[in-house]
This record gives C-alpha cells, structure tokens and sequence, in this order.
C-alpha cells in the first residue's frame, strides 16, 4: 500500500495508543479515554480493537482475527485483510500459533500463553451505562468505587427471575478494584479471563476507551456468595468433533425445528477432529 | 471558635448569599446526639439552605461545620474529600428529602431500594439482604409483601416510609430531614410523625429537621431554632419557645398558628 | 443433510465489492459523472460532505460523493478516514469573518444597515416548482446582472449591538481551545469543544434539535442577528518568519443568533448569542448548529435545563453521523454467539418456571 505506514496508523497516533496502553496496564480494569481516529472501517465495526492492534504489532507477528469465535466470518476477514495489507505480517488461523488475536465476542477455547496478547474489540466499554446513562456520573462511580448500583441490578434479576439474567458482557471487578465490562462474550468465556498468562487489551475506537488486564489478573464476575455466578452453554456435545466443554453454535438444519450443535471456536474443532483423524 | 465537647454537629459563623440576597447571616447552632432539632421559619427564611449547607450539600461563603465522627474525632465538613463526604453520606449520615421520588429509584423493587446501601458496602449475600429489607420495611410499617413491588405502586405516604426505610438501613447517627410530610395528607401525616418520632427515639438517631409547620416541630423535637431572613432570631427548648416566644417574630409565627 | 462448516467468507466479500463497483458505475451506456461536474453542480453535497468530513477539500469531497453513489454520510466517512492519515503542520489563525468577501449578508434584526441586506444566490425566495428544463441537458442560464464590489465593510450585527453594550461580548479566550480531533470528549465539555462538535455534526440531527428548541422545548427567542456566507483568507504563522502569511481562501457561511436577554441584580441585561460556522454554503447547518450552541449554554447562562437540545451530553455524544452510522449499521455484524446466550438462558429459565409449576401447581416464587 503505497504511502501508508506500517499497520496504516503513523507513528505518533501509535505513540499514543501506546501511552493509553500503558497507563491501563498500570491500573487494570480502568478505562483510560484516548484520541481514537477514524479509521478505514465504521466506528463500531472493530475500529477500537484494530487501533489497539496497529499499536503494538510488530513485523514479526502472527496475527489471528476472529468474530463469534470463527476466522471466516466476514468481518475477521475484513479485519485480517487490513492487516495483511497494511502491515504485510503472517496471518494464521490457529491459536496455538498466533503472538497477537483480535476478537470479537468470544475467548479462544484453547488457553492462551504468556507470550501472546488477545485484544477485544468493545462496543461499549462502560458496565454502569445501562444503568446511568450519563458519563460524568458514572465516572464519579469508578472513582469513588460506587458499584452498589450493579449490584442492585442483580439483586433485582434474582429477585424477578430467580437467577441473574445477564448472559454476555457480564460485569466482572478486576484487581478487585475496578468494574470492568469485559465486551460482549457469553458469561461461558468469563472465568477464561482470571489469572489468564496473556495480556488481554480492550479498545473501544467509538467511545474513544482502552483499558486492560495485565498477565496473571484477579478478573471475579459479580455475584452473590448465595446465588454464585455460573457457567451457561448449551447442554449437547459438538455434533462435528464431540467437545462437552466449548461452547456452542446452534445451526437451524431445516424449518420443522431440526438444530444441531458445532463449536463456536473453528480453529477448536478442527484441531480436535485432526487429532481423532491421526489417532484412528 | 470551636465545638462544645460530644457535639455531634457543630457550625459557626455560617454565611452565604445568592446575588444580593443573603440566605444565612452569621448561624451557628450545636447538635448533641440522638436529639432532634428543628430549624422553623416561613420561605425564603433560610433554613432550607441552612439544611443544605449543614449536610455537605452547599459550600458556604463563610463560617464552618464540624462533625463528630464515630471514634470521637472532629472533621470540618468542607475541608473533607469528595469520597469521604460521598462515603459518609451512604452510611453515618442520611438525608430524607420532602418527595421521595427525589431519593428513590422507581425503577427497582422495595427490597432493592432498601438493600441498596447494604450492598453499597459490600453486603454480599441475597438471602439476609433480602431479609434485612423485609425487616425495616416491617419496622416503615410496610407490609412485608410488598418487597418485591415496584415503588409506583405505592402511595405517597408509603413511599416517604420506604425513603426512610432506604436511609435508616445502615443505622445512621444523623439524619437531615426536609419537610418530611409535606405534600401528604393531615391524617397520613400524623402516621408518618409518629412513626419518626418512635424509630428516631428508639436508634437514637440525631435529627436536623427543617419545616415551616409548628405543630411538626412541637411533636418530634427537642429544641428548636428560628429563623428570620437568614438569621437565627431565638432557639430553645422547643416547648418553651413555643410557649412562651421571646423575640416579635417567634410571637407573630405562634400566634398565627393559633388563630388558623 | 449433511453439515459442512460456514465458509468461504473472503470469496463472498471479493463478489460483494464487484457487484457494488458495477453499481456504483451504473448502465455504460450513460457518460461517467466526472468529478468536475459534482464540484461545480453538487456544490451544497461536497459543502456538506466537507463539513461532516472535517476536511476542506472540494476536489477530494466530490471524489467522495461519486465513491458513495451520492450517500453523503458515506461519502463524510470516506473523508474523515482520509482525513486520519493526514500530517498536521500548523494552526492558521481564527479567519476574520468581519473581512469575509460577502456573497451573501442578511440580518433579520434590522431593516437595513450598513452594507447592506444581500441576498446572494439563494433558494429562499424560489417558488419549488420543479424546473423540467433541467432535465432535457445543456441549460446555461442567462448570465446574472453585476454590480461594482462594495468597498465599504459591512460591520457585523455584534459590532452595531455591542456599540450600545446591549449584546454580550464574546468570551475572553482561556488558553490553548482543545482539540477534538486529537482528544476524545470528556466532561464538562467547554463551549470552545461544544462548537468544533457541532460544527462536524450531522445537519439532520442539528435541524431537528433546533427546531425543537423552537418549539418549546428550551427555547430561547432567537433572532438572526447576521448570516454571512462568502471567501475568507486563511493565515498561519510559521515560527520561521515570524510573521503571518496567507495561504488560501475557504469559503464560510457564519450564523449569528441574538437571543433571550440575561441579567441579574448585579448586572444590566443583555441579548446572549448563538453561534454557527460551516464550510461551505450551508445555511442550514450553520443555523441550527446557532440554535443548539445557545441551547447548550442553557446551565451556564442559569436557565432551566430540560429538554433534549440543552443536555450537553446528549447532543454531544450523539452528533456525529460517523460514530452513530457505524454503531446503527454495526447490528447487522454477526451476534448470534451472544445471541446464543440469551437463549440458553432463556430456555434454563422457562425449564425452572415448568418444574416449579410442575411441583407446587403455581408460577415460580422468586428464590430466595
């Protein structure tokens, strides 16, 4: 691409991003606002997520980009062409070999490393918008550790439905400090984040916020000791490889209520089937 | 200038002034723990604003307020940090507006109102939280049913009991009280009188109430003060001032109860 | 039948993007617009693009316009993205609107004063009566009538409502303005932000907002003190010299709105303003963004805040098209794993409900 830097962003936005970066290492779970730029694809489509990435890829990288836990998606596609043509680094589908994954809204099934970096694409990086729509508020909330709020949301879930209902972007305290939303992965995905031996980065380009979990992180989701926060997958094996333990894509089969099962993870499932292949 | 010894709340020398009004000229007044104190006077005397100043809520251009925290130690209120005012607030202080509506979430049930400032300070387990509301709505004289309600369901009377219920949930040892029966009917206010005045004697709650009604302050407190354009004209025991009023302006508030 | 995993994304995509380039260039049999021709003929679209794009450039703009098939949210998008990769090298100085070369001046305050109410080319007085002439092909409008250029100034409205102290000054400057393009927004939000938000903000959104202001909804008696639209120069002062030159020309159009008067016991009222610059010819926008300008000053100004146009955070973080399309459009991304969620959840939920009815005859109490 002629008269592009490298990963398209020019060095002293890369600066910046990294400056923001930093400063959300240096206190997890905390959303530090920065100048995002627009960027070749729309605000909301992963701009936040592709920021970050630009920021700290280097040309000996191998990048890895899924939406919904799959490469092919269109949107992973459109993202990894950006980099293959902005940056010319490797690209892979497999997790095992990739140093830096963008996602969006899943977290590899396969346990990440302390040599790799994951990036999350956010739409909204604010846990409390839903309930206090005003920023200034619910910045005062972050500083004061307010969190009662939330709280009483899951109070009320359990109370309306007996169990909370929050099933993506479950609010987790990170550090045991900060409210963090952790972008809409299935609450599954959570306990994925605790203690994980990568660096996990958060960019949200629209609303203009990074924040992070640095390597080894206490990441809880909320809950009530006596209504502990639990797993929800869809009870069936992979109809494809056989997994119990990933989570799951329904696939409607035909219209008189036929459905099967696959994993949401494809780089999973064919590791998985490739491994059984070789054993038989 | 300083606090008498085991004053809960202390102020001297308060003045502010909004343009060219002046709202407080030079009040100070003493709060002693578990006693209730009216601040009377018809609108645009000042007390409202005196209320708002003497609770965090409005700097004053001059003049200071201290409070006696639980270990004893004396704090001027506006010298403290944002988080410990905002801290003291949801847990040693409480404020009961005149609407409700001002200091409730409509949108969430009783019991989640109430259990807000429990789980504000970390309570973490549903089942007592759940009890603990069902008990002060029971002590509010709300039915125990009604925990899971939504507060637009309520009447007005019953929504100032839940405020109160919200507030008195961490067992404060001030309240900040605005005209607690304003707006409410004369015979579901004598109810909600007499339910302050019990909870208040009983806990041992120290009381700052403003309200314009004699008869409010004659029942729930203990002394009174009087305000005139923004200065304190007499303060006392209440039934004495009330009685027998020293200054023109105590006589001219008693003696048009009276005759209404 | 047989399931065979999703693929062939990338090759969807390449057919997609062939479709569209077939689109965009339409039926070969009609000539391709140039982009001269949208420059000149679309002028108020490229002004409109320049403006939501943040970018003076007309040439690029148009470029824009034919690469959007005419969506000019698309086509502002195609700028601001451009935009990104630009190097900066300097601030020019503010332009000097009072030195503005009018095309076009008008005040609604008074009848006439000095320099003269101009109309300029404007639509305000067309009856809109659709000109069947322009679509038979070659129109070339008689030449309009010319008239010596006026040497004398035209004053601002300001400088002739400030003569009697009747009309608040403009603020004294507090420093460096902040930059919106290298800062995200944070709050409280100063007028100096507040303006350069608006001022890329989308003009349907802007109008409406106005337009409830005059509604009632935060309204504040607006007058048009002034609109001007014309060429003013651009100045920089490159440290090297240390003096300022000029660079070019831009074209404006400036709104000036006199509004509500304000006073206090302290201070004798005056009429308060409202503020509205674009590139370009575009009334509208600079119109609208004056009205909601002084709407936001509502709290400042201590005035009731309620309605829509005076929360600043609503409007501010609501204006800009670019943010809010790619945020809109963005639901039709894939959602189906967090889909999938729900409805696990969903269905534990109506599984519990069905074993408590099944177990006490009734619906299920809430847990304790």
């Amino acid at each position: 691409m002629q008269g592009y830097n490298f990963a398209y962003l020019d060095e002293r936005t890369k600066r910046m991003i990294r400056r923001a970066v930093l400063k959300a290492v240096a206190i997890p779970g905390h959303q530090i606002p920065f100048g995002s730029r627009e960027m070749p694809l729309p605000f909301g489509w992963g701009t936040g997520g592709l920021q970050v990435t630009a920021a700290v890829l280097g040309p000996e990288d191998v990048l890895k980009v899924i939406d919904q836990g799959a490469d092919d998606t269109t949107n992973a596609v459109s993202l990894r062409r950006f980099f293959a043509l902005t940056a010319g680094v490797a690209t892979t589908t497999h997790t095992r070999d990739a140093t830096v994954i963008q996602t969006r809204h899943r977290i590899p099934e396969t346990a990440l490393r302390e040599d790799q970096i994951i990036v999350y694409q956010v739409p909204q990086p604010e846990p409390l918008s839903k309930l206090e729509p005003s920023r200034a508020e619910t910045r005062q909330m972050h500083a004061l550790a307010e969190y009662g709020l939330m709280h009483v949301k899951l109070y009320e879930d359990i109370t309306r439905f007996g169990q909370v209902s929050i099933s993506y972007d479950y609010p987790v305290m990170v550090n045991g400090r900060y409210l963090m939303a952790p972008s809409p992965i299935p609450a599954f995905d959570n306990p994925k984040m605790d203690m994980m031996p990568a660096l996990q980065l958060f960019g949200a380009g629209r609303e203009k916020r990074i924040y992070a979990v640095p390597p080894y992180t206490r990441v809880r989701s909320l809950d009530f000791e006596d209504h502990p926060f639990r797993l929800t997958r869809a009870p069936h094996a992979c109809t494809l490889c056989g997994a119990t333990d990933s989570y799951l894509d329904e696939v409607v089969t035909d219209d008189r209520g036929g459905r099967m099962f696959v994993c949401s993870d494809t780089d999973y499932c064919e590791e998985r089937r490739a491994a059984a292949e070789a054993a038989a | 200038m300083s606090a008498e010894a085991d004053t809960l709340l202390a102020a001297r020398g308060l003045g502010h002034g909004f343009g060219a009004i002046r709202a407080l000229v030079d009040v100070g007044l003493d709060l002693w723990p578990g006693e209730v104190l009216a601040v009377v006077g018809e609108s645009g005397s000042g007390k409202t604003t005196l209320l708002n100043v003497l609770s965090g809520r409005m700097q004053p251009e001059s003049g200071v307020v201290w409070y006696r925290d639980p270990a004893g130690a004396l704090h001027d209120v506006y010298q403290m940090s944002r988080p410990a005012l905002r801290a003291l607030h949801r847990s040693d202080w409480g404020f009961v507006h005149q609407n409700p509506r001002d200091n409730l979430r409509m949108r969430v049930s009783a019991g989640g109102n109430v259990g807000e400032r429990l789980m504000a300070q970390g309570a973490r387990n549903y089942a007592s939280i759940r009890a603990e509301a069902i008990d002060w709505l029971t002590q509010v004289e709300i039915d125990a049913d009604r925990v899971d309600d939504m507060p637009h369901t309520f009447s007005g009377g019953m929504l100032q009991r839940l405020q109160i219920a919200r507030t008195l949930v961490t067992k404060p040892r001030l309240v900040f009280m605005d005209e607690p029966t304003g707006g409410l009917d004369v015979s579901v206010q004598a109810r909600l009188l007499d339910l302050i005045r019990t909870l208040v004697a009983r806990l041992h709650i120290a009381v700052v109430l403003v309200t314009h009604d004699l008869s409010v302050s004659r029942l729930l407190a203990d002394r009174i003060v009087v305000m005139q354009r923004g200065r304190v004209v007499e303060t006392g025991l209440t039934d004495q001032v009330l009685d027998d009023p020293q200054h023109p302006y105590t006589q001219l508030l008693v003696s048009s109860v009276l005759q209404a | 039948m047989a399931y065979v995993a999703v693929k062939g994304g990338e090759r969807a995509i390449d057919h997609a993007h062939a479709w569209l380039a077939e689109r965009r260039r339409g039926d070969t049999a009609v000539p391709e617009l140039g982009v001269a021709q949208i420059e000149q003929q679309l002028g108020r679209a490229v002004d409109r693009v320049m403006g939501e794009g943040a970018l003076y450039d007309r040439e690029l703009a148009a470029v824009a316009v034919k690469q959007a098939q005419g969506d000019l949210i698309e086509a502002a998008f195609l700028v601001r993205a451009y935009r990104t990769t630009l190097p900066r090298f300097a601030f020019s100085r503010p332009i000097d609107s009072d030195a503005l070369r009018v095309q076009r001046r008008i005040s609604a305050v008074f009848k006439d004063l000095p320099g003269g109410q101009i109309l300029g080319p404007t639509y305000d007085y067309t009856h809109r009566l659709i000109d069947f002439s322009l679509a038979g092909g070659e129109s070339a409008p008689p030449p309009a009538a010319r008239a010596e250029a006026d040497a004398t100034q035209a004053p601002s409205v300001q400088a002739i409502l400030r003569h009697e102290g009747l009309i608040e000054q403009d603020a004294p400057g507090d420093g460096e303005p902040g930059d919106l393009t290298r800062e995200p927004l944070h709050f409280p939000a100063d007028r100096d932000v507040r303006l350069q938000a608006l001022a890329r903000g989308d003009e349907g959104f802007l109008l409406a907002l106005g337009y409830s202001t005059q509604r009632g909804w935060g309204s504040n008696h607006p007058f048009v003190g002034e609109i001007r639209m014309g060429d003013v120069g651009l100045e920089i002062e490159p440290p090297e010299l240390g003096f300022a030159i000029d660079i070019g020309d831009v074209t404006v159009t400036e709104c000036q709105m006199v509004n509500q008067f304000k006073g206090s016991k302290t201070q004798p009222p005056q009429f308060t303003r409202g503020y509205g610059l674009a590139f370009g010819h575009a009334e509208r926008k600079a119109m609208a963004m004056a009205l909601v300008d002084r709407a936001m000053r509502a709290e400042e100004l201590g005035e009731q805040v309620g309605a829509p146009a005076q929360n600043i955070e609503f409007v501010l973080y609501h204006c800009d098209n670019i943010e809010a399309t790619g945020f809109v459009e963005h639901l039709k991304l894939p959602h189906y794993v967090d889909f999938q969620s729900e409805l696990e959840t969903i269905r534990r939920m109506r599984a519990q409900a069905e074993r408590h009815g099944a177990d006490s005859g009734e619906f299920a109490e809430a847990a304790e």
